[in-house]
C-alpha cells in the first residue's frame, strides 16, 4: 500500500513553490523543508519519480551522499568495512518502519527523534551554522537520491 | 637511522592492524606507564560542575599497537620532535642573535609543569595564550625573529618539546586571571553549537557518542591532554588548532584561522574539560 504514495501527483501549489525556491532543485520536485513531516510522517514523495533501489544501495554507502554506514550497522552491505554503531543496526528496517515515515527520517530525522539527535537532515536546509560555501544553501542529498535511499531501506525486511 | 626505520616499521604495523579492528564499545580498561617507569594519570574524576562523571583520555580509545607505541618512547614518533625540539630551543635565531637558552637558562627547571598551565591569562595581549602565541611572541619582541606561520615543522616541534616537559603532571587552566572566565563561556557556548551542513556540535559526537564506533573511528571524549599528538594517519605531528579545524571541516562547516578568538575560546574551554588529566605529549593517535 506504501508504494502507491510515490505515484501520487504534485500538488499545483508545492510543484511552484519548488520552483521559486530550489534552483538545485529541477522543476517537479518538492523543494527542501516545503512539506512539513507531520506525525514521523511524510507520505508525498519529493519527485513522483518512484525510487531505484539499486541507485539507493549506492548513496547509502558512498561516504560523500548518505554516508549511513558512518552511524549505522547494515548486514545487506558487510562486504564494506567499518560499520559505525552510533546508530541501530538498519537490519530488518522495513519492519519496523512504513514507507512514510523512512521518507520522513531521511528527509529531516530532527522533526523524527526530536532536536538532539546526532542524525543529519538529508533534505533540508535547517542545518548548523557556518556551512563551507561549497555546500550552502544545498541539500546533503537530491530529491530523486532520497527517494531512491527509501527505495532501499524499504528492501531491509528480516520477516 | 636504523632507529628511524624501526620506528617507521612499527608505526606501519599498529596502522595496519588498526585498521581491521572490529566494534567493541566504550574504553578500555588498561594502564599508561611509559617506559615501565612513569605512570600516567588517564583517568580522574572530573571537575564540579562538568557534565562527565570521569575524564578519560583518548589513549583508551586507541588500539593495543597503537597504545604501546606511546607506552615505549623508543618507538613513539613524536619522540623525534621533542629531540628537535630541544635542538631549536639552543639555536640562535633573529636579529638579536639569542636562543630560547640564551634567556630561559635551566629549560628544566622553567619548563616543568609549565605546558601543563596552559592556554594562560596574558595581560599585555589581553586574550589567552597557548604555547604557539607565547613562543612567537618571545621569537618577535625579544629575539626580533620572525613569528612561526601555523603548523610550521619548528613550531610543532618546539611546541612539542615544552609540553613533553610536562608530562606526567596534571593539565590546569587558572580561570581566576584576567578574563579568562569570559573566554571559558564564549568556548563553552562554542562547543554546544551545531556547525555546517550535517549539523553537529563537539558535544554531540564527543559528549553524547564517546565510546562507539563512527566509521572506523573510536570517538573519544575529545580531550586535549596528549597535543601535539603524533598522527598514524598522517605520519605527522598534528597541532590542537589543527585537530579542531579539522573536527570542524567534517560536519561540512567553514572553520576559523588557527589562534582566532573563537579557537582560542575553545581551547580554553576543551582544556578545562579535561582538567586533572596528565599530559602525555607526545601522545600517539590513529
Ligand atoms: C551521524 C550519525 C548518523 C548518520 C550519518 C545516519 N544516521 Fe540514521 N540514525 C542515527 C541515530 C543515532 C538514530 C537513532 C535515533 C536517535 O537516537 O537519534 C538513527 C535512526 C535511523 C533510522 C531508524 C532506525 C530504526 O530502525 O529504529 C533509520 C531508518 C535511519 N537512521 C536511516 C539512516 C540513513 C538512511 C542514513 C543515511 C542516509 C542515516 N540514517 C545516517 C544516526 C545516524
Ligand atoms: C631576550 C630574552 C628572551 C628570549 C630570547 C626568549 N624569551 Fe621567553 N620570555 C622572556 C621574558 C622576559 C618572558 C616573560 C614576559 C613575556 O611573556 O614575554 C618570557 C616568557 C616566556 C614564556 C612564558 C613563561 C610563563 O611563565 O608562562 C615561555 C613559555 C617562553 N618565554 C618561551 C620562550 C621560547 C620557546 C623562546 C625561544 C623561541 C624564548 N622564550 C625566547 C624572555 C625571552
Ligand atoms: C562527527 C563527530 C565529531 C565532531 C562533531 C567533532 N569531533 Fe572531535 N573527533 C572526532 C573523531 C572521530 C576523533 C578521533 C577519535 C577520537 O579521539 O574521538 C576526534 C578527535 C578529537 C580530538 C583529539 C582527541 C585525542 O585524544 O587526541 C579533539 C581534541 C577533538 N576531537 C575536539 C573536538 C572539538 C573541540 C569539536 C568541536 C569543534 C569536535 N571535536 C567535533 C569526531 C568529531
Amino acid at each position: 500500500m506504501f508504494k502507491g504514495a510515490t505515484q501520487f501527483s504534485l500538488p499545483a501549489a508545492f510543484a511552484g513553490l519548488a520552483i521559486l525556491a530550489a534552483s538545485a532543485a529541477a522543476a517537479g520536485t518538492v523543494a527542501p523543508d516545503s512539506v512539513p513531516i507531520e506525525d514521523m510522517e511524510m507520505s508525498q514523495s519529493l519527485t513522483g519519480v518512484p525510487g531505484d533501489p539499486l541507485a539507493g544501495r549506492e548513496a547509502f554507502a558512498d561516504r560523500k551522499k548518505g554516508n549511513c554506514l558512518a552511524c549505522h550497522a547494515n548486514a545487506d552491505l558487510s562486504a564494506q568495512l567499518f560499520h559505525g554503531e552510533v546508530g541501530p543496526v538498519l537490519d530488518g528496517a522495513a519492519d519496523r518502519w512504513s514507507e512514510a515515515q523512512l521518507r520522513a527520517i531521511v528527509v529531516n530525522s530532527k522533526d523524527v527523534f526530536g532536536e538532539q539527535t546526532i542524525m543529519p537532515g538529508f533534505y533540508t536546509l535547517k542545518v548548523g551554522i557556518n556551512v563551507d560555501e561549497k555546500f550552502a544553501g544545498k541539500t546533503i542529498l537530491s530529491a530523486q537520491e532520497v527517494e531512491d535511499v527509501v527505495a532501499y531501506l524499504l528492501t531491509l525486511k528480516e520477516n | 637511522m636504523a632507529n628511524r626505520t624501526k620506528r617507521i616499521a612499527t608505526m606501519f604495523a599498529a596502522m595496519m592492524v588498526g585498521t581491521s579492528a572490529s566494534l567493541a564499545g566504550g574504553p578500555v580498561d588498561d594502564k599508561l606507564v611509559i617506559d615501565g617507569e612513569l605512570e600516567i594519570n588517564t583517568r580522574v574524576p572530573a571537575p564540579e560542575g562538568h557534565p562527565f562523571d570521569e575524564l578519560i583520555s583518548g589513549w583508551h580509545y586507541r588500539t593495543p599497537e597503537t597504545r604501546d607505541l606511546e607506552a615505549d618512547s623508543f618507538q613513539n614518533p613524536g619522540m623525534l620532535y621533542v629531540e628537535r625540539g630541544e635542538e631549536i630551543w639552543n639555536t640562535v635565531d633573529g636579529a638579536a642573535g639569542k636562543s630560547c637558552a640564551s634567556c630561559h637558562e635551566d629549560a628544566e627547571t622553567f619548563l616543568k609543569g609549565l605546558g601543563a598551565s596552559y592556554p594562560k591569562w596574558n595581560e599585555e595581549a589581553g586574550k589567552p595564550f597557548n604555547i604557539e602565541l607565547q613562543i612567537n611572541q618571545c621569537r618577535e619582541q625579544n629575539m626580533q625573529a620572525e613569528p612561526y606561520k601555523f603548523d610550521a615543522d619548528d613550531q610543532k616541534a618546539l611546541t612539542t618539546y615544552i609540553k613533553h616537559q610536562s608530562l606526567g603532571m596534571p593539565m590546569h587552566v587558572d580561570l581566576s586571571e584576567g578574563e579568562m572566565q569570559d573566554w571559558w563561556e564564549k568556548g563553552k557556548e562554542l562547543y554546544y553549537t551545531r556547525t555546517g551542513q550535517l549539523n553537529l556540535a563537539c558535544a554531540t559526537c564527543h559528549e553524547n557518542y564517546n565510546g562507539n564506533y563512527i566509521r572506523a573511528d573510536h570517538l573519544s571524549q575529545g580531550n586535549v591532554n596528549g597535543f601535539p599528538t603524533y598522527r598514524l594517519k598522517q605520519s605527522a605531528m598534528v597541532s590542537l588548532h589543527n585537530r579542531f579545524r579539522g573536527c570542524i571541516r567534517d560536519t561540512r562547516a567553514a572553520f576559523p584561522p588557527a589562534f582566532s578568538d573563537d579557537l582560542m575560546a575553545l581551547e580554553v574551554y576543551v582544556t578545562w574539560r579535561g582538567t586533572g588529566l596528565d599530559i602525555e605529549t607526545p601522545a600517539v593517535r590513529q
